[in-house]
């Protein structure tokens, strides 16, 4: 079975292509950064950063958010963010961090609330995060992007040459950009597991600008007395099967784990589904138009002459 | 063409059975347990075990299982109310040697066991609990071992009859002395109580200031996490939990995980408390140098001590929950040689006279500072008991003073030993048991959900070759949990999303092992070389591809905490091993079916 007609002739990387594909590309890119700057909030931070109180409850019956709230509020926890959480019969309850706060006291009384009028009410999850924690785990997330991101054009730069490092460097941080940037126009819960998300589509993203690559480095080669744009675009179209097919598989399974993982991981799955969605165009534009538009050629792949004394390349 | 030389499918096949082995144990479901941990450390007997189930089948219940694992004895029910009925019968008959805890232990027949293998431990988001994170305050840790010189450098300059004060500010050491003449051989007698120590001049030419060097500091903050650490499990062993984690965190920071515990009350107390006692001489003169009034808790009357500590906290060796024959509650405490000998000469030269019991405890405050709030330690000491030393004893003895919640609290802090620092709360979760069985229920389907899916398209898109990938895929499951078994690291939720992803990516490598033959076809390759043609030209395009994610792998794991680390770890593990199962696993089924022989298409 196949899912596109073998040797496909999209002219991926024509002149027109480029700029439809570039004007696309800004677009999204300052959609998401006005979302991050105009917001007060740019994004809806979970307790992980924010430091405060969260509280899964279970309730027998469908919840009554309005009189939850109204508990909260006459008990002195006006600042309470009150939501459902999957099933209408589970509530989360957030709280920013509270002056003076005795984590022992603060429990029961939060508990003695939520359960008013309501027996047999379920504490699931309880989480206190202090606010100097918070501030560490944001300050390592963003010096882990910045790290992988630098390592990764170390590695390609060593592997191909410094235009396609930036090309691939340029297609992460749209990734990334407009990832980040989704969760913040729609204001989904931007939380610890969102990181490790956005981390794994900067591997999954390059994976895919990586093989394009690979089969560009080895058409430039076989393919002698052809311009670099028309050699790009042949290895584009060669890889197109894979490029789709593998992103298919990937989604079936992010499907699966957002519909049937449960709420708190699906922070997670969406920021994969995004991630990879985007990634996966990317690769196709940014990663090679970038490298092409940096006036890539075949020259820039030739081996150089060896120093006798260097040991041999790398796997 | 294309056979492998039957070494290398022997390799693949030893590699899976390993797999299928190490994987194996995680079939067998857990069943309710007791575990029982010795209380002083040792591990458990034999004897002992055969006793605890002797004493059991005793009461008409008899245990599916009983071993000895990693110095506990663990005995299985059928039941939970076996269980329950159990725990509760050993925890009376053995609780001066035992520590008792109920537990979920892997329902692994005993061969498994006995090769020392082991299921993959489920995270505390899997299985309910809670998880704490405590902050060391570093400065009273330094600040103790500061007081700890100041007193040391005093008793030696009297030794020595060189007239002084020594005062401790910001730990800096003030040492002033009398006469200007005596400051060299002050200072050799401080040199020699610490050659490492910075001694430098006073400003006023009649004093030397004192200083410990950034390595001693740092010396001693190693010191003192690793006496919490141990100080933490012994609390946390004392408190019955089964599989405590106590790790630790960062510079400053110790994670405590404690599984199947619900409610963190209790716990708080025990873990953060910082009580400890110290033994003292009244001061009936009242004016000794050194001397100090301290309150008296309740109706205890206040009492001037002397400087001088007869024994500490730290030289309890043994403390119990006691009642006195008057019926008072008690601690019973036993102190070591040191602390013993003390305290024989001190009641031996102190007969008639009185000694205090001195409770010492760290609070937690909020203080005003700037307009905003802050929490700080702040040490509290009240005199618990004042009793007239009635004759002489060294090393055993009860302290009264105290109601009965009190005395059983102190007793656990006291065998259990003293913080070196205190430590505060900065970050606590709790899971309960339902949503720990709900995470793991989802999924669990996810991944079987996810599995189907991609197993169904590939044998649509790739036919027979799609089947080997299946294989392939399924074989990398197995590594994944084998692996995952081996190291002993915890299956979390994130974990399983790692693996999730895992499954969509791996067969990535397949996909352009096939659509490269594909392509060979097209372009008119014979069968047989179309197949080599596009295992070898693939591989750099792999090994490529999956270094880059590698990396994004091990950032996580060197930066990310908790839920970061769970996944990062899967994922790492999942990449690996796919590249093994989907290069060489694949090539060895393709070779074995279609290698070596005259074929006319091949089913990709």
């Amino acid at each position: 079975m196949r899912l596109i007609k073998h040797k496909t002739h999209i002219d991926f990387l024509g002149k027109t292509r480029r700029k439809v594909a570039l004007t696309i590309s800004v677009l999204f890119i300052i959609a998401s950064i006005a979302s991050l700057v105009t917001h007060e909030r740019p994004l809806e931070l979970g307790i992980d950063f924010t430091g405060g109180i969260l509280l899964e409850v279970g309730y027998p019956e469908a919840a009554d958010l309005v009189s939850i709230r109204n508990n909260l509020a006459a008990a002195d926890f006006e600042d309470a963010q009150v939501q459902r959480f999957g099933a209408d019969t589970d509530v989360l309850v957030r709280l920013p961090p509270q002056d003076g706060w005795d984590p022992d006291e603060l429990r029961e009384e939060l508990r003695s609330t939520v359960a008013v009028g309501t027996p047999g009410v379920d504490l699931r999850r309880v989480e206190f995060v202090s606010p100097q924690v918070g501030k560490e785990l944001t300050e390592r997330g963003g010096l882990a992007m910045i790290i992988a991101l630098l390592l990764i054009f170390v590695y390609v730069m060593i592997r191909f040459q410094w235009k396609f490092a930036a090309g691939a460097v340029a297609a992460l941080a749209h990734d990334v950009i407009i990832t980040i940037g989704f969760f913040s126009i729609f204001r989904f819960s931007f939380d610890l597991t969102v990181v490790a998300a956005v981390l794994a589509v900067i591997g999954y993203s390059l994976n895919d600008t990586v093989v394009a690559f690979d089969r560009i480095r080895e058409n430039f080669f076989k393919l002698r007395g052809v311009s670099a744009e028309e050699s790009m675009n042949t290895s584009i179209n060669e890889m197109l099967a894979r490029t789709l097919i593998t992103g298919v598989t990937t989604l079936l399974v992010l499907v699966a784990l957002l519909v049937l993982g449960g709420e708190s991981i699906a922070p997670f799955s969406i920021a994969l589904i995004i991630g990879i969605v985007v990634g996966t165009y990317s690769s196709i534009y940014t990663a090679s138009a970038t490298a092409l538009t940096l006036g890539v050629n075949a020259q820039d792949l030739l081996e150089p002459v060896k120093d006798p004394d260097l040991i041999d390349d790398l796997p | 063409m294309n056979r492998y030389p039957s070494w290398l499918n022997v390799l693949v096949l030893v590699m899976l059975m390993t797999g299928v082995l190490f994987a194996l144990p995680n079939i067998y479901g857990s069943a309710p347990a007791v575990q029982l941990a010795d209380a002083r450390g040792n591990s458990i007997t034999e004897l002992q075990l055969s006793n605890f189930v002797r004493s059991l089948e005793s009461d008409g219940v008899t245990p599916e299982a009983a071993y000895i694992s990693d110095g506990r004895a663990v005995i299985r029910f059928d039941s939970v109310e076996d269980q329950q009925r159990s725990g509760e019968r050993l925890r009376t008959r053995y609780d001066q040697e035992t520590n008792v805890a109920l537990t979920l232990a892997p329902r692994l027949p005993e061969w498994v066991r006995n090769l020392g293998l082991n299921p993959m431990s489920l995270g505390l988001d899997l299985r309910g609990g809670v998880y704490v994170l405590l902050e060391v305050d570093m400065n009273t840790a330094v600040d103790n071992r500061m007081q700890g010189y100041e007193q040391e450098f005093d008793a030696r300059l009297r030794d020595a009859r060189i007239r002084h004060r020594v005062e401790q500010k910001n730990q800096i050491i003030t040492v002033r002395l009398a006469n200007v003449e005596d400051t060299a051989q002050a200072r050799a007698i401080i040199a020699d109580a610490d050659s490492d120590l910075l001694i430098g001049d006073g400003a006023d030419g009649k004093s030397l200031t004192v200083r410990m060097t950034d390595a001693q500091i740092q010396e001693r903050q190693d010191f003192a996490i690793e006496q919490n650490m141990t100080t933490l499990r012994n609390r946390v062993d004392q408190l019955g939990v089964a599989e405590p984690l106590v790790q630790r965190q960062g510079v400053d920071r110790i994670v405590v995980q404690l599984p199947g515990v619900q409610d963190p009350n209790e716990l708080e107390k025990i873990l953060t408390a910082t009580a400890t006692l110290e033994f003292r001489l009244v001061d009936q003169s009242g004016d000794q140098p050194g001397s100090r009034t301290y309150p008296g808790r309740g109706v205890e009357a206040p009492q001037v001590l002397k400087r001088a500590v007869i024994a500490s906290g730290d030289e309890i060796v043994d403390a119990g929950f006691t009642y006195t024959p008057e019926g008072q509650p008690a601690v019973s405490v036993t102190l070591d040689s040191a602390g013993g000998e003390r305290m024989l000469a001190t009641t031996r030269d102190n007969v008639g006279k009185p000694m205090s019991t001195l409770f010492i405890e760290w609070r937690e405050e909020d203080v005003m500072r700037g307009g905003r709030t802050e929490k700080r330690k702040v040490k509290t000491e009240e005199i618990i008991n004042t009793a007239t030393i009635r004759g002489v004893f060294k090393n055993r003895f009860q302290i009264t003073g105290m109601t009965p919640v009190e005395a059983q609290v102190l007793a656990i802090l006291l065998r259990a030993g003293a913080l070196a620092a205190p430590v505060y709360k900065v970050d606590e979760r709790t899971i309960g048991p339902s949503l720990g069985q709900d995470n793991i229920d989802r999924g669990f389907q996810a991944i079987q959900i996810g599995f189907l899916a991609v197993i169904v398209f590939m044998a649509v898109y790739y036919r027979w070759f799609g089947m080997i990938a299946n294989v392939a895929l399924f074989s990398n499951l197995i590594f994944i949990v084998a692996v995952l078994s081996l190291v002993g690291a915890s299956l979390t939720l994130p974990g399983i999303a790692g693996i999730v992803l895992t499954v969509g990516m791996a067969v990535d490598a397949n996909v352009l092992i096939f659509e490269r033959i594909r392509e060979e076809i097209v372009d008119g390759a014979p069968p047989q070389a179309a197949i080599h043609a596009g295992y070898e030209k693939a591989l750099s395009s792999i090994a490529d591809a999956n270094i880059t994610t590698l990396i994004a792998a091990i950032v996580l794991l060197a930066f990310g905490t908790g839920p970061i680390k769970g996944f990062a770890i899967t994922l790492m593990i999942g990449i690996l091993t796919s590249m093994f199962t989907a290069i060489v696993g694949t090539r060895s089924i393709v070779n074995l079916v279609f290698g070596g022989r005259k074929i006319a298409s091949i089913p990709v």
